[in-house]
């Protein structure tokens, strides 16, 4: 068996989760101010700067519109600088892995505990716009506490993708083509600032396939009082990202790290 | 108590071997020592000894379980201390201990109570609260020494433990590691310091090219490969070169000489007759000492830089 054998996890990625806590914990205030910031300028200024101008979009005003797309978006910044920067941190510059790895704990424990941090991080920040949302009134109904645990697994469909960009990453460089080659085209196209069905078909269909665009497509009814239709497919394709993800993840880490 | 057995372990890397079947096993309570240059191969059979890497052929049981399979398992009972310092620079010291028991699913309560005893035994006591970045290099080499006994394991692996400290944090280190064997822990050590290895190890293989070329204790290495007594030969800058000495003369007085750069090793069992002879030499100066483990060393594996 390779390195790309399926992970064997176990309740040692706790500990893993337990130091990764510990350490926000400490940060905690500036680390949610920090998460904040940039969904909320986004969320306000364009909400209220280009909404004004705008007549309403997709039947609501445009910051309500933008609300769901806000939390979405969050909850993937959040996971996904974690799982680039904030691991890559851990496993090259501070030897923290190595460190863990000396430890009765595999590297696939390792990995789901980055993983499982990552995505209750982004869960958090995603939920901290929710409030601010909630706050401004653009939640009309408590259907909205369901994206709670969708986002949780967005965050998880995320921290994964990012975890394969950091088990490959030479340096912290590398990422930068994440962000403008994935990221950004990524959330230009998942209905996060306008509706995917402004796209030409193409785009549309590209959209289909993105991530992002299915937890959108899963949150934002869930802020109308709606229950978002094909919820269940859009639950698969997230999970399917995160597993497929998270296999492939696990796969080059331990080609890198267990060679 | 079985701790580590290895037999016919093999690893290349891209084709090119790293290891070439070794074959060792620690006795209980023994303190065992990996030497060799640069690229010898040590930290490779750590690893596999650990179950951080798989072996291309050959047997690794560690804590009495196949490794790699059981790895996780099996190092529930090992301490180790790594080449570099990874401590975790966000954490205290106390935390750093308190977060790394979690690793081995110790009760919370059990690895407070044994913290401040940890912290004592690295000489840290009264730093609990201190942070990583405030420690200087000793400090930290003792905390990790502290960090790997957190479990309080039968078997602990040290890679080069010493390397980077001053003399006084050296001797420290040491007089440490005397104290856990004496508590009955097995060692397994790394290291390129010979008086390091002479002082702690009861028995060592040297290591090169990924074989062991030789194994033993101390004293059956220096009395098995080397003569008992060296005089090291200094020629004066500007009045004698040792070189030519050595050319023209060392032969009638030692059983060996080897010349590198600017000094003249002679090997002999009978020092009187050279050292009379050197006495009466202008521009000559010497050094008569004891032979040690480096000279088995840079006799066994060359004088030539590894990089």
């Amino acid at each position: 068996m390779g390195h790309f054998r399926p992970p064997s996890l176990s309740l040692r990625f706790i500990p893993v989760w337990r130091r990764n806590f510990l350490v926000w914990h400490k940060l905690a205030i500036p680390s949610i101010l920090g998460n904040l910031a940039d969904p909320m300028v986004y969320m306000l200024g364009l909400g209220y700067g280009i909404g004004t101008l705008l007549p309403e979009v997709g039947g609501v005003p445009y910051i309500a519109f933008l609300a769901a797309g806000a939390v979405c978006f969050s909850t993937m910044n959040s996971a996904t600088f974690e799982t680039l920067y904030s691991a890559f941190s851990r496993m090259q510059v501070q030897r923290t892995w190595e460190a863990i790895l000396n430890a009765p704990v595999s590297l696939d424990d390792l990995l789901l505990g980055e993983l499982v941090w990552a995505a209750s991080k982004a869960c958090l920040s995603g939920a901290a716009i929710l409030a601010v949302a909630a706050l401004l009134g653009l939640v009309h109904s408590p259907l909205a506490l369901w994206a709670l645990p969708l986002i949780f697994l967005a965050g998880l469909a995320f921290a994964a993708l990012g975890l394969v960009m950091t088990a490959l990453a030479p340096s912290f460089d590398f990422f930068m083509y994440y962000f403008t080659l994935f990221v950004t085209p990524m959330t230009l196209l998942s209905g996060v600032f306008f509706p995917v069905e402004q796209l030409p078909a193409a785009f549309q269909a590209l959209s289909s396939l993105l991530p992002l665009s299915h937890a959108v497509k899963l949150t934002r009814p869930l802020f109308f009082g709606e229950v978002p239709a094909q919820a269940w497919l859009h639950v698969a394709v997230l999970a399917g990202y995160a597993f497929a993800a998270f296999w492939l993840a696990l796969g080059l880490a331990r080609r890198r790290l267990l060679r | 108590m079985e701790t580590l057995s290895v037999a016919g372990l093999r690893k290349a890397y891209d084709g090119v071997p790293v290891l070439q079947g070794l074959t060792f096993e620690l006795r209980p309570g023994e303190c065992y020592g990996l030497l060799g240059p640069n690229g010898a191969g040590k930290t490779t059979t750590l690893r596999c000894a650990l179950g951080l890497t798989a072996p291309d052929a050959g047997e690794v049981r560690l804590s009495g379980l196949p490794v790699p399979s059981r790895a996780r398992e099996a190092r529930m009972r090992v301490g180790i201390v790594p080449q570099m310092d990874n401590l975790d620079p966000d954490f205290t010291a106390a935390e750093n201990l308190l977060v790394y028991g979690r690793y081995f699913g110790l009760a919370e309560r059990a690895v407070r109570a044994r913290i401040p005893h940890l912290l004592d035994f690295a000489g840290l006591a009264g730093r609990a609260e201190a942070k990583i970045s405030a420690l200087s290099g000793g400090m930290k080499r003792r905390l990790t020494l502290a960090r790997a006994l957190v479990n309080d394991p039968d078997l602990l692996i040290l890679d080069e433990p010493t390397t980077g400290l001053d003399p006084q944090a050296r001797h420290l280190i040491w007089e440490r590691l005397k104290q856990l064997l004496q508590q009955g822990k097995t060692v397994l050590l790394t290291t390129h310091f010979m008086d390091e290895a002479e002082r702690l190890c009861h028995r060592l293989a040297i290591m090169d090219n990924g074989r062991f070329i030789a194994q033993g204790s101390p004293r059956e290495l220096i009395a098995a490969h080397i003569e008992p007594e060296v005089v090291e030969v200094y020629g004066e800058p500007g009045e004698m070169s040792a070189a030519a000495w050595a050319q023209a003369e060392a032969a009638q007085f030692a059983t060996r000489v080897e010349v590198a750069g600017e000094t003249a090793f002679c090997y002999l069992t009978e020092s009187r007759p050279l050292l009379r002879h050197l006495a009466s030499q202008r521009g000559l100066r010497y050094l008569h000492r004891p032979a040690n483990l480096e000279d088995v060393f840079l006799k066994l594996t060359g004088r030539d830089l590894r990089d």
